[in-house]
């Protein structure tokens, strides 16, 4: 397998393009795990902001909000396509660039959800971590740790 | 298991990180390598092995070549961490999206 191939899921719900669109955009905050959130407060809610070009970030309990990246495709119900850029050390950088492709296929079921994320090569150890390396002690730690964590933890 | 110390170790010595920057740029043979360094082919091996213990290289054969790439374990663990994240958001998400309460229609 090769390691920057796009991981692809697909899921049926029992509900219209439409709703589905709209609980996977603007509904988010309702249903992302708190775990995979990225800000030192505790995360209350997740804005896609519904327009191309639009903002996507999570917001605390006291109010700060730590961007998750941006809206590159905006085109209910159909598609939503989201620029993931937070890093293989868990935190946003604007350099980084990863597509999140999101369908909405109507079918007998209701609708089928169709995800994407590709481009993950620019998550790996060669952006951030050469970055690190070349500017400045503490980004092979934090990378080293943070995914060496995750592989210990078991089911998270 | 690879620490911190042993991958600025491996880049500590300046013909080390020169060959790494190298074939950060792109993957490339030993030979070609050598011809980008003032030294010897087998010191350029020396350090790619150097490089190689420290997982910031990884070889892989091309015929009768060894090319000389990044090590992809990094993204290898981000990618499987990814993989089970959205599992999760997807489950999450169904159930979001049929819960009655939370239906608007």
């Amino acid at each position: 397998m090769s390691t920057s191939a796009p991981i692809r899921k697909q899921i049926t719900v029992a509900a219209t393009p439409e709703r589905s669109f709209e609980v996977f955009t603007a509904g988010m905050g309702r249903w992302w795990n708190r775990q995979y959130s990225i800000g030192s407060e505790e995360m209350t809610t997740v804005v896609v902001e519904g327009h191309e070009g639009g903002r996507w970030f999570e917001r605390g309990v006291h109010g700060a909000e730590c961007e998750w990246g941006r809206v590159l495709v905006w085109e209910p119900p159909q598609r939503v396509v989201l620029d993931w850029q937070i890093t293989g050390e868990w935190r946003y950088d604007p350099e980084v660039h990863t597509e999140l492709d999101v369908q909405f296929v109507a079918d007998a079921g209701g609708t089928r959800v169709e995800l994407e994320h590709r481009g993950l090569e620019s998550l790996g150890a060669q952006a951030d971590g050469i970055r690190e390396i070349f500017d400045g002690p503490g980004g092979w730690a934090g990378l080293l740790q943070g995914l060496l964590a995750v592989a210990a933890g078991g089911d998270a | 298991m690879v620490t911190y110390g042993d991958a600025l170790d491996a880049l500590g010595d300046p013909t080390r990180r020169a060959i790494f920057e190298l074939v950060a740029r792109r993957p490339q043979a030993v030979g070609e390598l050598a011809g980008q360094v003032p030294v010897s082919r087998p010191a350029v091996s020396q350090h790619l092995r150097s490089l190689k213990a420290a997982c910031l290289v990884q070889d892989r054969a091309e015929g009768t070549r060894r090319i000389y790439e990044l090590d992809t374990a990094g993204i290898t663990l981000v990618r499987h961490y990814l993989d089970r994240l959205w599992d999760d958001a997807l489950n999450r998400f169904a159930s979001a999206v049929t819960d009655p309460v939370d239906n608007k229609e």
